[in-house]
C-alpha cells in the first residue's frame, strides 16, 4: 500500500498519465502528462515543480551537533557556515558509501540532513557519547523542488522575509510564502538554477497552490521522476542503488563503492586532526588509489543511428532515461589486442538539450580520463552491439545560471 | 497383500517408514536402479507429513503444517511438481497484542517498515540489517545442508577433505559474519535478537522461531541456532520464505511417493516393521509384525534414532557408547497441535475482517516474557497456561482444504511437555484444548461460535500415531549439541550404522527436521556410494563392529 505525500491531493488530481512509482513507500508521479518531454523542458527553459517529500530528513541538534555531523560525513562541517548547505556522502568504517544527501546548517548547533534511505539508527549510533540528539523529521517536513531558469523569479514574487535574489548556490534562507514559514535552499537534483522548499505538512497544499498560481506566467509545470532522471544524468548526479550500491545493501564486497570510486573524491576532506567514520580507510585509499572510477561517457550518436538504420529502424533509444546496466569495453594501450570489458554503465539517457546519448559508468581508472575511447554495449533489435564512446567530464550540461 | 509367504521376498533395499524422508530416500535409490520396498506402519503415507479428513469436508495437516526447508534440488531432481507438488507462499506474519494493537509484517517492504516504526524507528531500520545478516548466515550454513557431515574426531580421508572444504568455506566469511555465526551457535534466541531490536513484540515473534520443537525457552542458550534453522527455508530462491503445500503437507508425501513409484519403488502401507534382521553383524532384511520376513542387502531406517537403534535392532549389535549416546539424545517433545474446522473465517480483533493477514502466519507471541513464562510452566511439567501459538489458515490459501466459505485453522502450540507432572495426556487433552481456545479467543472474539470440530494432538498423540519418540517433531531437538557430526551421536553421523548394510535416513540425522528431505537424499547418496565400493567393505559403519 503506497501512501500519499502531503501534496497528494494536488498531484493525484494532476497526474493524467496515472503513472506512479513507489518512492520510499509513497506514490510518486513518474510523469503528469503521458510523456515527460514537456516536464523535462520545463526544467531547462521554465520551471518544474517536483514533490520530493519522500526524502528522509533528520535533525541533529545540541552543543556537539557540529562535531557529530563532522564525524558522520566525509566533508568538513567547519567549512559549512550557518545558512549554508553541503552535498556529501557518508561512509561506513571501511570507507564505503552508505548514502548521500545534503547537510543544511540551520544554526550553529542545529543541522538538517537529507538522505535517500533511513539512517536514524546509524546517526544515533554515531552520536553515542556525544552531547547531540538526532531526530527523524521525515514526516514533519514536506518538500518541493522548484527547478529551472524562471524558478528564481517565481520565488522572488512569492517569498517574504528572505532575499531570494541574493541567495547563493548551496545557501539557505528562512522566509514565508503567504502565512507559511518555509526554509528555502538553493539546491536541487537537476543541475539547473533551482531551489528546494521545506515546509510543515499542514502548509503543503497552500504552498503548492501559491507556486502553481504564480508560476503560471513563468512556464511552470509539475514534473515527475522521469524528467528528473534525465536532468540528473545530464547534471552528472548519482542515484543511490543505481550508480552506486550502498554498503548496507551491497551483500557482496565488490558491489560497494568508496567516494573515490564513485566520483566523489572531491567530497572527501582530509582528516587533519578530525576523525570521521571511514576516514582512516579513505586516507589509505587516497594514498593507494582504487582501480575503479566513475566516468561520464558520450556514446557516438551517429554510430547509434547507423546501427538502427541498418535494420531499418529509427534510433529507439531516445526517450526515457535507462537504469539498465550494460558492459563497457576497451582495447589495451597498444590498441592491437581485442577489446576487454573494463566496466559497466549504470545510467544512460538521450539528452534532449545536448542531442547526445550520455551515460554514467564505473570503469577501470586507467580509462577514466577525458578523451579515452571506449565501447559501450547497446542492444539493437535483439542483437548486442558495441558502440564507440568517449570518456568526458561531468556534468554533461552545466549552465552558468546554476551558480550565478 | 499376502501374509507371511514361505519364501521371503528379496529386494535390494528396504526403507523403514513412509514419511517424507523415507520416501525421498526410496525415490533416489529406485532411480539408481535398485529394487526398493518402503514399509509404512500406518494405512496412509507421510508420517508426520499427512493430510487427513478428520471431520467431513475439512482437511487437516494434522502434524507438520508449513513447508520451507524442502530442498529445491530434490524438488527438481524428483520432478515433484509433475507429481502434484505445489507450494504456495505464506504472505505475512501477524502478531496480535494484548492491548488490541498488533505487529503486521508482509512483503510490502515500506509498509512493514512503517508498521515496525510505530514501535521503534530504530527497529524498522535494524530489521533490514537483521535480514541481511541472517541471509549471510543462512548462505554460510546452507552449504552444510547439502553435505554429509565430516567428523573432526575421526579423520578418514573423506573427513579431512570435507573439513578442509568447510574450513575454506567458513574462512571466506567476513570476520563479522564469522562472529555472528559463533553467536548463533551459542546464544539464546532472545539475547540474539536483543542485539538488534527493542520492540518486545518484534523480538518475541522473531525469537519464537528459536523455540519451535525444542524444550527450551527463548532465553535458553542454543535457541539462536534453531532460529537460523527456520530462517534457511528457501522458496523460489528467496531465503526465509515459508509456504504451504497445496493439499496440505500430505500432498508433499504423496508427490514424493508418486515419484518413487514411478522410479519402480514398491510402497506398502499397514506394514509395521518389528525388527531388523541381523546376521554376522550385517543387516539381511526385516521382520514385520505380521510375521512376514523380507530380505535385502540394504535396510534404511527413516525412524528416529531411538527407534532405529534401540527398538529395531538388538542392543548387543551396537557399541555401548552408541547406545548410551542415543539414550541421552534429547527428544523431550514440547509442542502440540490443535486443528479446528470453522464455520466462517476467524475475525481477529486487531485486524478485523478478511484480508491478506489470513493468508499468512499469525503468531501469539506478544513478548519475550510471555514466551518465557509459557516455558516456565512447562519446565515443571505443566502445559503453558498461556502458550505460544503459531496459526495458519490453510483454507484461506488453498480453497480445497475446506468447503466454500468455511475454514480450517492449524494451531501449533507450545509448550506441551511430553512428560506431565500430574496426570496423563489422555486425561488432560481436552483441558489443554480449552486453554488453547481460551488463549485464541482473546484475539479472535468470534472463535467459539464458529468452531465445528476440534482436534487436539498432544505429544503423546504424536508419538502414538507417527512413532516420533516423545512426540518430538524434529526426531530430536535441533540444538547445537545435537547437530552436524553429533547428530544423532558422535561417530555415527554419516548415515551408516555399526551394523553393515543398515542405514539411517530420517530427520534424526544431519541436517535435521522440517519438511526438508535432505537426510533422505544424503543417506541415499551414502548407500549408493557404499554399494559401488562393493559389499566386502564395511563401509556401512565407521565405528564399533564395522
Amino acid at each position: 500500500m503506497l501512501l500519499g505525500t502531503p501534496f497528494h491531493p494536488r498531484t493525484a488530481a494532476l497526474c493524467r498519465s496515472r503513472r506512479w512509482r513507489n518512492w520510499s513507500g509513497y506514490a510518486s508521479a513518474l510523469s503528469y502528462e503521458p510523456g515527460h518531454e514537456h516536464e523535462y523542458y520545463a526544467v531547462r527553459s521554465g520551471a518544474a515543480l517536483f514533490d520530493i517529500s519522500p526524502l528522509r530528513k533528520y535533525e541533529i541538534a545540541g552543543p556537539e551537533a557540529a562535531a557529530l555531523v563532522d564525524r558522520i560525513v566525509t566533508r568538513r562541517v567547519a567549512d559549512c557556515a550557518v545558512g549554508r548547505v553541503l552535498y556529501t556522502p557518508w561512509c561506513d568504517e571501511a570507507g564505503k558509501i552508505i548514502d548521500d544527501g545534503t547537510v543544511q546548517r540551520l544554526a550553529g548547533d542545529r543541522f538538517r540532513i537529507t538522505a535517500a534511505d533511513p539512517c536514524l539508527r546509524w546517526f544515533q549510533d554515531c552520536a553515542l557519547g556525544m552531547d547531540a540528539s538526532v531526530r527523524d523529521v521525515s514526516s514533519d517536513l514536506a518538500a518541493l523542488a522548484l527547478q529551472g531558469p524562471t524558478s528564481r523569479r517565481i520565488l522572488e514574487r512569492l517569498v517574504t522575509g528572505a532575499d531570494i535574489a541574493a541567495l547563493p548556490f548551496f545557501a539557505l534562507a528562512e522566509g514565508r510564502i503567504g502565512a507559511a514559514p518555509v526554509t528555502i535552499t538553493r539546491t536541487g537534483y537537476t543541475g539547473d538554477l533551482g531551489y528546494e522548499l521545506w515546509v510543515r505538512p499542514a502548509d503543503a497544499l497552500a504552498l503548492w497552490d501559491a507556486i502553481v498560481e504564480t508560476g503560471r506566467g513563468y512556464g511552470l509545470a509539475p514534473a515527475g521522476l522521469d524528467a528528473l532522471d534525465v536532468a540528473r544524468i545530464e547534471a552528472g548526479l548519482l542515484l543511490k542503488e543505481v550508480d552506486y550500491v550502498s554498503s548496507w545493501t551491497a551483500l557482496i564486497e565488490s558491489r560497494k563503492s568508496s567516494p573515490y570510486e564513485a566520483g566523489l573524491g572531491w567530497a572527501v576532506q582530509p582528516r587533519r586532526g578530525r576523525e570521521f567514520v571511514g576516514g582512516r580507510a579513505l586516507e589509505e585509499e587516497a594514498a593507494k588509489p582504487s582501480g575503479w572510477a566513475l566516468a561520464g561517457i558520450e556514446l557516438d550518436w551517429p554510430r547509434i543511428e547507423e546501427r538502427f538504420a541498418a535494420v531499418g529502424l529509427p534510433p529507439l533509444v531516445a526517450g526515457r532515461a535507462s537504469r539498465d546496466a550494460a558492459p563497457i569495453y576497451a582495447k589495451g594501450r597498444s590498441g592491437r589486442s581485442a577489446a576487454r570489458q573494463i566496466g559497466y554503465l549504470t545510467s544512460s539517457t538521450f539528452s534532449p538539450i545536448l542531442k547526445k546519448y550520455i551515460a554514467l559508468a564505473t570503469i577501470r581508472r586507467a580509462f577514466a580520463r577525458p578523451g579515452a575511447r571506449i565501447q559501450a554495449e547497446l542492444t539493437v533489435e535483439f542483437v548486442r552491439q558495441r558502440v564507440p564512446a568517449t570518456v568526458v567530464k561531468t556534468p554533461f550540461f552545466d549552465p552558468p545560471r546554476k551558480r550565478n | 497383500m499376502n501374509a507371511a509367504s514361505p519364501v521371503p521376498r528379496r529386494y535390494d533395499a528396504i526403507v523403514i517408514g513412509g514419511g517424507h524422508n523415507g520416501l525421498v530416500h526410496a525415490a533416489y535409490l529406485a532411480r539408481a536402479g535398485l529394487r526398493v520396498c518402503v514399509l509404512e506402519r500406518r494405512p496412509l503415507l507421510g508420517g508426520a507429513t499427512v493430510t487427513e479428513e478428520i471431520f467431513p469436508g475439512f482437511r487437516y495437516s494434522v502434524f507438520s503444517y508449513v513447508v520451507s526447508l524442502m530442498r529445491p534440488d530434490i524438488i527438481r531432481e524428483l520432478d515433484l511438481p509433475r507429481h502434484g507438488l505445489a507450494i504456495l507462499p505464506l504472505e505475512s506474519t501477524l502478531t496480535p497484542l494484548p492491548n488490541g494493537d498488533r505487529l503486521y509484517r508482509d512483503a510490502d517492504h515500506h509498509r512493514t517498515w512503517r508498521e515496525i516504526a510505530r514501535f521503534s524507528v530504530r527497529d524498522a531500520e535494524a530489521y533490514d540489517d537483521y535480514g541481511r545478516t541472517l541471509f549471510y548466515m543462512a548462505r554460510a550454513v546452507k552449504r552444510l545442508l547439502g553435505i554429509a557431515p565430516p567428523d573432526p574426531g575421526r579423520l578418514g580421508p573423506g573427513d579431512i577433505r570435507g573439513l578442509a572444504g568447510l574450513a575454506r568455506h567458513f574462512l571466506d566469511l567476513e570476520p563479522d559474519q564469522l562472529h555472528t555465526l559463533v553467536k548463533l551457535m551459542t546464544m539464546s534466541a532472545a539475547d540474539f535478537v536483543d542485539e538488534w531490536f527493542e520492540a518486545d513484540a518484534l523480538k518475541a515473534t522473531l525469537s519464537a522461531s528459536g523455540i519451535i520443537g525444542t524444550f527450551l525457552g527463548p532465553r535458553s542458550p542454543g535457541t539462536a541456532y534453531v532460529l537460523l534453522h527456520h530462517y534457511m527455508g528457501e522458496i523460489d530462491g528467496h531465503f526465509r520464505a515459508w509456504g504451504f503445500a497445496k493439499g496440505g503437507t500430505g500432498a508433499v508425501a504423496e508427490a514424493i511417493a508418486s515419484a518413487a513409484r514411478e522410479a519402480g519403488a514398491e510402497i506398502r502401507t499397514d506394514a509395521a516393521v518389528e525388527q531388523v534382521l541381523v546376521k554376522n553383524g550385517r543387516a539381511t532384511g526385516v521382520a514385520l509384525d505380521s510375521g512376514e520376513e523380507l530380505r535385502a542387502r540394504v535396510v534404511s531406517s527413516s525412524l528416529d534414532p531411538r527407534r532405529t537403534f534401540l527398538d529395531l535392532v538388538d542392543e548387543d549389535h551396537l557399541p555401548a557408547e552408541l547406545v548410551r549416546g542415543v539414550r541421552a539424545f534429547r527428544f523431550r517433545g514440547s509442542s502440540a497441535k490443535v486443528n479446528l474446522a470453522l464455520d466462517a473465517a476467524p475475525d481477529f480483533a486487531c485486524m478485523p475482517g478478511h484480508g491478506p493477514h489470513l493468508r499468512g502466519a499469525v503468531s501469539i507471541s506478544p513478548s519475550i516474557d510471555y514466551l518465557e513464562r509459557a516455558y516456565d510452566d512447562a519446565k515443571y511439567g505443566d502445559f503453558s497456561r498461556r502458550p505460544y501459538i503459531d496459526i495458519v489458515i490453510p483454507s484461506a490459501i488453498d480453497p480445497g482444504m475446506a468447503p466454500p466459505g468455511k475454514h480450517v485453522m492449524s494451531c501449533f502450540v507450545q509448550y506441551a511437555p511430553y512428560e506431565l507432572r500430574e496426570g496423563t495426556w489422555d486425561e488432560k487433552r481436552e483441558a489443554f484444548g480449552d486453554t488453547v481456545i481460551e488463549t485464541l479467543s482473546e484475539h479472535i472474539p468470534n472463535l467459539r461460535e464458529i468452531i465445528l470440530h476440534r482436534q487436539v494432538v498432544t505429544p503423546l498423540d504424536i508419538e502414538r500415531t507417527t512413532g516420533l519418540s516423545q512426540g518430538n517433531i524434529f526426531q530430536g531437538e535441533l540444538t547445537p549439541s545435537q547437530l552436524f557430526f553429533l547428530r544423532p551421536a558422535a561417530g555415527h553421523a554419516g548415515y551408516g550404522t555399526p551394523v553393515r548394510g543398515y542405514y539411517q535416513c530420517g530427520s534424526g540425522t544431519h541436517p535435521g527436521g522440517g519438511i526438508m528431505g535432505a537426510p533422505g537424499k544424503l543417506a541415499a547418496v551414502r548407500v549408493l556410494a557404499d554399494l559401488k565400493r562393493g559389499p566386502g567393505r564395511a563401509s556401512g559403519s565407521r565405528g564399533g563392529l564395522g
